[in-house]
């Protein structure tokens, strides 16, 4: 196709990025900004009455009140303040055995800690609550043979807490580590060279060197573990069915219940916008500990 | 110096295969236990040789849950929302990296404020749109729609959207081709490891997903792999050997596709992380 010269070229480009951007927008629009903003007006909805009734007070009023509510928020806290440092620490040592040149048979290593990547949550849910089975499961077997108590992983409370733990770091450390990887590659060497030659130690070196400089993308890792695990479902779901007696209840398998077991469209918006709240508030804090003394 | 760095090597060998055997455990025991008879994997002390029981448990399990007609629509599903969101992505990423115009800014804006907002605050209106309102219900599409606008994957394209010379696109330009021939002729091609990193991360995302198909597929000839499993881990009296052959067959294709595919894979999981 020619264009005559007579036409302005100006013209024909500006209209180009609109219609290249007209698949993604309209999507957008249906299916992010009118989602998001109705979301919040159901959440001022008492949608327990026929019809449904504007009650800005109804929905949040329970909120504050539903233990549990604050129950799944105190579980959600709990393996967010537990789970995800050590599964950082653990992705922290990793990445630096991965950039050592000490370390032979990557590829081995590679496939072992990277695998679980591709694993969906439920196909490993299905796996964990096998292996985790109290009579028949082999974790218990192999604490048999150690000498060690069985434990009744799925039928107590912190055993379920605990396991649901371990499932979420077996699933994610990997991919953590495969972010900070890139983020110790980023670190010149010249520097550790300099602290050699001041005789810095390595534990020295990885306090004073490698710890601040990775601290933008260990926060960003953070930022992404806490969002993941605000929205944790499947692994509750399906490996503990949230109990014992809901001790492995989550916010958003409350949310499943009320929105789609009890229909309750107006209480499980505001639910979701509890989590939403939360989510902005570590993103902000991201925003605000990484922007001071970056130059992005 | 030399003795102390053996000594180093050898105890990070030793811990790394220490936990790389601990990792592997649940892949292996999955393997495992799809061709162990359902006696078999419920028998104390647990036996650690491969069993017989492949086909009788892929009895078992389509005898609980269509799931050749399940895989069809996990395959047809995440093969058609990979092609048609990719493409979304990259002619979005392509706009607001190589074009100048009013609400530029403001798009990209909202694309990286996106990127925070939960799915669960969507999840409400979506279901009252799709499930009642349009009633898809139970169609690949009722999937499919939701996910078309993947703020992770427009602002990933975007970003390798800078590289592309703009040079190139002005010859092709002078050379009197449209905008859409200078995308599909000039752009995509060059932008293929981009494209596929992409395609890798939204088909393992879809491929996956659990709880959005759990709410809008509903009848069992509907249902997508992980939907189906899903249904047969919460049952009491269950066939443990046809659920490790269905997750078996969710998963060890992709294992296998890592192995060959870890490049693209990791360039779609520090997607986010890249910095401008």
């Amino acid at each position: 196709m020619t264009i005559s010269p007579t036409k302005p070229r100006r013209r024909r480009i500006a209209w180009a990025p609109y219609l290249f951007l007209a698949p993604f927008l309209t999507a957008f629009a249906v299916f992010w900004t009118w989602p998001i903003a109705y979301s919040l007006y159901l959440s001022f909805v008492n949608t327990r009455s026929r019809p449904w009734r504007f009650d800005p007070g109804f929905n949040w009023g329970r909120l504050v009140q539903d233990t549990t509510f604050w129950d799944a928020f105190g579980n959600t806290a709990l393996i967010l303040a537990v789970q995800v440092p050590v599964m950082l620490a653990l992705a922290v040592a990793l990445a630096m055995a991965f950039d050592s040149d000490l370390l032979r048979l990557k590829g081995f290593y590679r496939f072992a800690f990277f695998a679980p990547l591709v694993l969906g949550a439920v196909p490993y849910s299905a796996v964990f609550r096998l292996i985790f089975n109290a009579d028949f499961g082999i974790l218990n077997y192999g604490l048999s043979t150690l000498g060690l108590p069985s434990v009744r992983w799925l039928f107590e409370s912190t055993p379920a807490l605990v396991t649901i733990m371990i499932a979420l770091t077996w699933r994610w450390t990997g991919y953590n580590a495969i972010i900070l990887l890139s983020g110790l590659q980023s670190i010149p060497h010249a520097l550790y060279e300099a602290a050699r030659i001041d005789g810095a130690t390595a534990w020295q070196q990885f306090w004073g060197i490698t710890l601040p400089l990775l601290r933008p993308v260990l926060l960003f890792t953070f930022v992404l573990s806490t969002i993941g695990t605000l929205q944790l479902f499947t692994e509750p779901w399906l490996i503990t069915n949230t109990g014992p007696g809901g001790a492995t209840e989550t916010l958003v398998t409350y949310l499943y219940k009320q929105g789609f077991r009890n229909f309750n469209f107006g209480y499980a918006s505001a639910i979701a916008y509890t989590v939403a709240l939360f989510a902005a508030a570590f993103s902000l804090l991201q925003i605000r500990l990484v922007g001071g003394g970056s130059n992005r | 110096m030399r003795r102390t760095r053996l000594i180093q090597s050898v105890v990070l060998h030793l811990v790394m295969t220490l936990l790389a055997l601990a990792f592997l455990l649940p892949i292996f025991w999955m393997v495992l236990s799809a061709t162990k008879a359902n006696n078999a994997i419920l028998a104390v002390p647990p036996t650690f040789a491969f069993g017989d029981a492949l086909a009788a448990n892929w009895a078992d399990l389509t005898k609980d849950l269509p799931f050749l007609r399940i895989v069809a629509n996990s395959v047809g599903i995440a093969v058609t929302y990979t092609i048609v969101a990719t493409l979304v992505c990259a002619m979005g990423g392509y706009a607001l990296a190589k074009f100048r115009f009013r609400g530029q800014a403001a798009i990209f804006g909202v694309v990286l404020v996106a990127l925070t907002i939960p799915f669960e605050v969507r999840i409400i209106p979506q279901y009252i749109l799709i499930a009642r309102d349009l009633g898809l219900s139970n169609t690949w599409w009722a999937v499919i729609l939701p996910g078309l606008a993947n703020a992770l994957g427009i602002f990933f394209m975007r970003q390798n959207m800078l590289s592309v010379p703009s040079e190139l696109l002005e010859a092709a330009r002078i050379d009197g081709a449209t905008e859409w021939r200078i995308f599909q002729s000039v752009v995509l091609p060059i932008m293929q490891p981009a494209l596929a990193a992409v395609g890798i991360v939204l088909f393992l995302f879809q491929w996956n997903d659990f709880l959005w198909p759990l709410l809008v597929l509903t009848s069992r000839d509907a249902y997508t792999i992980p939907v189906g499993l899903g249904t047969l881990v919460g049952l009491t009296r269950v066939s443990w050997g046809g659920i490790m052959v269905g997750t078996a067959i969710a998963t060890v294709p992709f294992l296998v596709m890592f192995l060959f595919l870890q490049r693209y894979f990791v360039a779609g999981i520090t997607a986010g992380a890249v910095k401008d």
